[in-house]
């Protein structure tokens, strides 16, 4: 009896248990890969909306935001000094009569975030352009907060 | 509206694809969050799928099964130094099956501002379906 319900016990999936190993690998991988900026220890969260990713080169910083189903006109972006505000109101028109939901993922709603940049810009040649549902903001740098290369004598 | 306005945006973290299939190439691959609504003519579904362009996306339905694969522009930025990064890029991928008959030749699909919008209508019930019956 005892031999029978060993073998018939059927609780132990064992395919779940390694799904789960499968994901957190996938986790380590992308960690240890350098393909995507988001690799790395500067991958950080702060919960605001839009989650934004801000990167550099010489001339400019650049700051990239994911704001699918926006238009440009529903999008408020200020800079005061070193702050840039980014505000606006993501809509989602209502559908005609009597359509029935079967899922309702996406979300509508406002947001704004403030953000302060890592150096002094120039505030009269920032440029701002949205396509395919992703804001990308061109923020040149000023004169003083540009790499300089000192020379050695 | 009104109601929309009140609610705050949060930030709701992309998801990541979890399967037993792995992907051949690499790079991460992400859920797109989907609206599904039905009337009685059709099947609408809205996809969130920023930064993907219409020739990357891919739209595909063979035996019931919808298939929605959007790629991205390679990284063009190389020479950029990341300072902060929120989020992370990569290709969008969700499949569906379809319990309704839909009119394959009618399929319209628009991609907008990073949204694709796909209407799949249904195959009209009042249309009957001759059957020809061939017997010699």
């Amino acid at each position: 009896m005892i031999y029978k319900s060993a073998f018939g016990f059927p609780a132990w999936n064992f395919r779940r248990a390694f799904e789960e190993f499968d994901r957190m690998r996938r986790q380590m991988d992308r960690f240890a890969s350098g393909l995507e900026p988001g690799s790395g220890e500067n991958y950080q969260k702060t919960g605001v909306f839009p989650a934004l990713n801000l990167t550099e080169d010489g001339h400019n910083y650049y700051i990239r935001a994911e704001l699918p189903g926006m238009v440009s006109e529903d999008l408020d972006i200020q800079v005061t000094g070193k702050n840039l505000s980014i505000s606006g109101v993501r809509k989602i028109l209502p559908e005609a009569e009597g359509a029935r939901y079967h899922r309702r993922e996406r979300e509508a709603g406002k947001f704004a975030r403030v953000f302060t940049l890592p150096g002094v810009v120039m505030a009269e040649k920032i440029n701002a352009d949205f396509s395919n549902g992703v804001l990308t903001v061109s923020i040149p740098k000023a004169e003083e907060s540009k790499p300089r290369k000192i020379l050695i004598n | 509206m009104n109601e929309q306005k009140a609610t705050e945006l949060k930030v709701k973290g992309k998801q990541e694809i979890s399967g037993t299939s792995e992907q051949t190439r690499p790079g991460l691959v992400f859920t797109p969050d989907v609206d599904i609504f039905e009337t009685d003519l059709s099947l609408t579904l809205l996809a969130d799928m920023p930064g993907v362009t219409a020739d990357l996306l891919s739209v595909d339905l063979r035996d019931d099964t919808l298939t929605i694969t959007g790629g991205m522009p390679p990284y063009r930025y190389k020479e950029e130094k990341p300072l902060m990064i929120e989020y992370e890029t990569g290709t969008y991928y969700r499949q569906f099956s379809l319990s309704e008959i839909i009119d394959q030749q009618r399929i319209d699909a628009q991609l907008k501002n990073g949204v694709l919008r796909l209407t799949l209508p249904k195959v009209a019930k009042t249309v009957p379906r001759k059957i020809v019956i061939n017997a010699d």
